[in-house]
């Protein structure tokens, strides 16, 4: 059980030039397993990781973590549906976080080339960042994330447009990581995927909670019309 | 055309020659400007960064000052410093009027705004890019800024050698500053400035080329710096 949790939100709500996005949302989050948060498009899935990561504006409400708040910050990553690579080699890339917090470059670098041989990057520790392929891309963002070992990581559509291959890896990474104990939230769009990973599952519409279960029951026994059209695809407004 | 070619061939005769008076105001020159173009970047590329990443209030404002300040005219500048400086202004105590130290503090106004406001628009571009990792990094305000000017530095080394050409170039706040002293503050735009009131064309000509030579010199050694960048050897 991870010291940051649970994390409790209070009628968080995130906003944007005084328009609410996402919320009043009430929950309560343990500190086990795989959250998978799905709902259609617009629904507020990224802003409601934001909220939670602290980098999208809070306009109302609380998020109570069992720590303090920098604390909580310090110990959890996040990896956007579009990674971001710094204009640096890969190596350069894996050792900034770590380098950021002090380690020294000797140390870094080992630890750089273990998780960069884990997820299948250990020969193109040279080249830049910039110019590698989608798939390698978000690996590398992923293992960017998961070298300062979060105990908390926030991934935002970590697979889309990867192909079929990339996504297994990934998906291969994240389970071993989950066993590991490191607590998991992500949204995504693919319904096979979060069959796959969640363990519990969210489901937003219009920037509101709608539904929240289970993984395995919210898949067969949806709570709510809404999730219950979604799952089957309907088009949900 | 007689003048253009009789400037040509004193210009190769007194570098061929290594004339001792065209070298020392050539390396005078040099010297002052590249002064001042390590100081003004010492000032410009940390405030270049630091508009990018920091929200505060005037901020725009302060943004459209600088970019106005690029076209500073050269002799308003020379004529304020010459007044802080002057015996009787509040630096005077200093002694530093008609010395070469004056000419950088003169250059270093000039460049400053220009090397700021080109890095500011490279640097906010980056941040743009880089904004929401750096946020969820949790990485402090310095070590952003130092990220940002270190992954920009190409960018950063085109915006100086913009500063460097306005700045060997530059001849109004020179020479008011420094007063185009012989063998003390006269440097090649002084120099040339002196031989055409003296009607001595092809020896103005011949310094013209030389400070072309000079800063066509500079920028080749700064493209080949930037190539050895390109190729990941630092």
């Amino acid at each position: 059980m991870s010291d940051l949790f649970p994390v409790r939100l209070e009628a968080a709500r995130a906003t944007r030039r005084g328009r609410t996005l996402v919320g009043p949302v009430d929950l309560e989050l343990d500190g086990a397993g795989t959250t998978v948060v799905i709902g259609p498009n617009g629904a507020g899935k990224t802003t409601f990781l934001r909220m939670l990561h602290g980098t999208a504006r809070l306009g109302g409400g609380r998020i109570r973590w069992n720590c303090t708040t920098e604390e909580a910050r310090h110990h959890q990553c996040f990896v956007f549906q579009q990674p971001v690579m710094l204009r640096r080699t890969v190596m350069q890339n894996l050792i900034y976080p770590l380098r950021m917090r002090g380690m020294s470059r000797g140390e870094a670098e080992d630890r750089a080339r273990r998780w960069a041989a884990r997820v299948g990057l250990g020969s193109m520790l040279t080249r830049q960042a910039p110019v590698l392929s989608g798939g390698e891309r978000q690996k590398l963002a992923l293992a960017r994330a998961m070298i300062t070992e979060p105990k908390l990581l926030f991934l935002d559509e970590p697979c889309a447009s990867l192909d079929g291959r990339a996504m297994r890896e990934i998906e291969e990474i994240l389970q071993e990581a989950r066993a590991g104990g490191m607590r998991l939230i992500l949204s995504t769009h693919d319904m096979g995927q979060a069959r796959r990973l969640a363990d519990e599952v969210l489901f937003l519409l219009h920037g509101w909670l709608h539904d929240r279960g289970a993984g395995p029951e919210f898949f067969t026994q949806p709570a709510t019309p809404q999730a219950r059209a979604f799952l089957n695809g309907d088009i949900v407004e | 055309m007689v003048d253009i070619w009789s400037g040509l061939v004193q210009a190769a005769w007194l570098v061929g020659t290594l004339d001792a008076e065209l070298l020392e105001i050539a390396l005078r020159s040099l010297k002052v400007t590249l002064s001042a173009l390590v100081i003004a970047s010492l000032i410009a590329l940390p405030l270049a960064a630091l508009l990018a990443v920091r929200r505060f209030r005037f901020r725009r404002t302060v943004i459209a000052v600088l970019n106005a300040l690029m076209g500073l005219p050269p002799v308003v500048v020379g004529l304020v410093v010459y007044v802080l400086l002057s015996r009787s202004g509040p630096l005077g105590v200093l002694g530093l009027l008609f010395t070469p130290t004056a000419m950088v503090i003169a250059q270093v106004v000039i460049i400053v705004p220009l090397i700021a406001s080109i890095a500011h628009q490279s640097i906010r571009d980056l941040w743009q890019e880089y904004h929401d990792l750096l946020i969820s990094m949790n990485v402090t305000q310095g070590q952003k800024i130092r990220t940002l000017l270190w992954d920009s530095r190409r960018a950063l080394l085109t915006a100086a050698l913009a500063g460097f050409g306005r700045g060997i170039g530059e001849v109004g706040a020179i020479m008011i500053v420094g007063g185009n002293i012989d063998h003390a503050t006269r440097v090649l735009t002084t120099a040339i400035a002196l031989e055409t009131g003296k009607g001595n064309f092809a020896l103005a000509l011949a310094l013209g080329f030389v400070l072309i030579a000079l800063a066509i010199a500079v920028n080749l050694a700064i493209h080949a710096l930037s190539r050895t960048e390109r190729e990941g050897r630092w």
